[in-house]
């Protein structure tokens, strides 16, 4: 087996999804991987009218159970929150130094990162267009901050191109932007397009590609100061009397192909990634933090859920502590809205129907695994001119994304030092913390020789090995024929969470679904 | 072609360097869609240790990946092939990045190891009949 094929990115991801699993699978996979659709938000919701003092216990205090507190308490209601865990957030989460993480099989990571520092193990971007969650965070007061997701200074890298030696990012994107047009224009020029394009319209694209490709008078791309503008020189422009630039060489088109550095080159294209991208100032759990300070005393921490009983006259949960008590306690109310992933759910005695009871035991979770790695210093930045922004790499940890902020700083830094789906996935998770962390810093040692050196401590987290939640998002076996059941009102409960809604594994997925539940429960209520 | 050849060649030689190789370490991450392991206790420690864990002891949170070792329900062969090929509640299916020969293996290694004496082996044929 060729280590060509060594690590995966999105879209080589969906090409096999695509492939071995038919359509509906590839859209939901799709909306997933960061090529979805714009959010449906449309501003914060008005539930109007008396819900006469009706009840609701809401299992869950992630962003889905939040919201749903928030605007339940908000329109008149009674709420009560109940959460597995000892702080809220869910998968809104972010280590800094001195938390403490333990994952399943018992195994403690103290995270060391120095003071400011932090990793977001769930989400870490939030696109232009996730209004919801845009909107909240304005109404919560979180602060945000541009999160670089394209640098052009940052590299493409291969194991088996270039001797495994990393690639600028603007080099190969221009050179190979630079190739097709020439390509494209020899086409036209040998009037081999004349049955596809009027004479008119191969006039202007000839002048378009020449713009598009940064070609010459002949239509061809050529080491010049023109392109140069475009991929870097090989002395940039100065001052006073050795000011004058020396333009640099292109890349051959045969090997840019052969290098498949071209894999990467639109990932940030998608209307999920592409400028302007956020994230919170001092971690994503700010947002966690913002509806904490709304609602935190509505919420009951620790909470264990370990059954599920509802019928005409309302619901009733029972529950443990967390840390492994015996004692039950019930919570009563007369609605519920469940937030509690199908993963957990499954495994926790109900009453809902059939048909939700079906659907809550297809659903298992995908694993994915991130790195939080700290170095001494900020070598990208002061050795290799990289501010924010993504390398891509066939090596296992996929990616290393560079701090979107505190540009400059002289104190220790933090990357995602890798980011797995698929088998990659599986594998780390079957490895110690310590290991999957030794791991990532030596395939990083090959991209940034720097990190022997100035690696300090690390952690890693590994989701099918997260407690509460056994995966990253939820996957649908059959999303078209099961979606309209479990987005149902199922007695006197609706569920919500990423996982129903379009935009999985997103938050903005999370927010729109409780917005409709509360939306539908409130009708509901008022109407009755 | 000639790179492709050169790119093979430094494949079959390239070896991550990794500051506690296990002995299996090069096996690792071969491949991106699919595990590489042949032997059922390779891929037994590749993968199914990530959630029931090394010894099969299984894991409890807010849910539970139930424990392997002693189980019972592993007396007939057809069930565990069946759940990893197919999956089960939070249990992803593991189909697609195992292959038939790989899921007979890691099966028998489960029936036969973990504190589990089921004997009778564990053929392909059982798994290809079950996909």
């Amino acid at each position: 087996m060729s280590s060509i094929e060594a690590s995966m990115s999105r879209r080589q991801l969906l090409t096999m999804i695509g492939t071995a699993a038919g359509s509906a699978v590839m859209y939901n996979a799709m909306t997933t991987l960061g090529f979805a659709q714009a959010s449906t938000y449309t501003g914060p919701i008005k539930l109007e009218g008396d819900p006469k003092g009706a009840s609701v216990l809401i299992l869950g205090a992630g962003l889905a159970g939040m919201t749903a507190a928030l605007e339940l308490r908000d329109a008149g209601y009674k709420v009560q929150v109940l959460e597995y865990r000892e702080k809220a957030g869910g998968r809104c989460w972010t280590l800094r130094g001195g938390d403490k993480y333990v994952e399943l099989g018992g195994a403690v990571q103290e995270v060391k990162f120095a003071e400011g520092n932090y990793i977001n193990p769930g989400p870490w971007r939030i696109p232009h267009h996730h209004y919801g969650v845009l909107d909240y965070c304005k109404r919560l007061g979180v602060k945000l901050e541009p999160f670089m997701q394209v640098n052009h200074n940052a590299y493409l890298h291969h194991t088996e191109a270039f001797d495994g030696k990393p690639q600028r990012f603007r080099e190969i994107a221009s050179d190979y932007r630079g190739h097709v047009a020439e390509l494209l224009a020899k086409v036209v020029n040998q009037d081999a397009l004349d049955e596809t394009v009027t004479p008119e319209d191969a006039e202007l694209l000839l002048e378009s590609l020449k713009t598009y490709g940064v070609l010459d008078e002949n239509y061809a791309y050529v080491k010049s100061n023109e392109t140069s503008e475009y991929r870097g020189w090989e002395k940039e422009p100065g001052g006073g009397v050795d000011g004058a630039p020396i333009p640099s060489e292109t890349i051959g088109l045969a090997e840019i192909l052969q290098s498949r550095l071209w894999t990467n080159l639109i990932t940030g294209d998608s209307i999920d990634h592409q400028g302007t991208i956020f994230q919170p100032v001092g971690g994503m759990d700010m947002i966690a933090q913002g509806f904490e300070k709304q609602i935190g005393d509505l919420i009951t921490y620790n909470a264990k859920v370990t059954k599920i009983d509802q019928n005409e006259d309302g619901v009733t949960v029972t529950y443990v502590d967390s840390n492994g008590g015996e004692a039950e306690q019930t919570a009563s109310a007369d609605y519920c809205i469940c937030t509690i992933p199908f993963s957990i759910l499954s495994q926790i005695e109900h009453n809902f129907s059939g048909e939700m009871t079906s659907v809550i035991d297809s659903m298992y979770y995908e694993g994915s695994v991130k790195f939080g790695l700290e170095f001494k210093r900020r070598f990208w930045e002061q050795d290799e001119r990289i501010y924010g922004g993504i390398t891509y790499t066939n090596l296992p940890i996929s990616q290393i994304s560079y701090p979107s902020t505190d540009y400059f700083s002289d104190g220790p830094g933090v990357l995602l030092g890798g980011y797995c789906w698929g088998a990659t996935a599986y594998q780390f998770n079957a490895l110690p913390p310590e290991e999957r962390v030794a791991r990532a810093v030596d395939y990083g040692a090959q991209i940034h020789p720097q990190y022997t050196e100035e690696f300090s401590n690390g952690v890693s987290v590994s989701w099918h090995r997260v407690p509460w939640v056994l995966g990253c998002y939820g996957i649908w076996r059959d999303k078209e024929a099961q979606y309209a059941a479990a987005a149902a009102m199922d007695g006197r409960t609706l569920m919500a969470g990423e996982h129903i809604s379009y935009l999985p594994a997103w938050q903005e997925g999370a927010i729109l679904s409780a917005l409709d539940a509360v939306t539908r429960l409130h009708q509901h209520v008022v109407s009755a | 072609m000639r790179f492709l050849q050169l790119a093979l060649a430094s494949a079959l030689a390239f070896t991550p360097a990794t500051a506690n190789a296990q002995s299996d370490s090069e096996m690792m991450f071969k491949n991106p869609s699919r595990l590489t392991q042949t032997e059922g206790k390779d891929i037994y420690g590749a993968i199914c240790a990530g959630c029931h864990m090394p010894e099969g002891e299984g894991a409890v949170g807010a849910g539970k990946y139930p424990a392997l070792a002693n189980n019972e329900t592993l007396e007939a062969a057809g069930y565990p092939i069946y759940v990893v090929i197919h999956g089960q509640r939070a249990m992803p299916p593991l189909g697609r990045v195992l292959n038939d020969e790989q899921i007979a293996a890691v099966v028998e290694y489960i029936r036969t190891n973990l504190g589990n004496n089921y004997t009778d082996p564990v053929t392909v044929e059982e798994v290809t009949e079950s996909r």
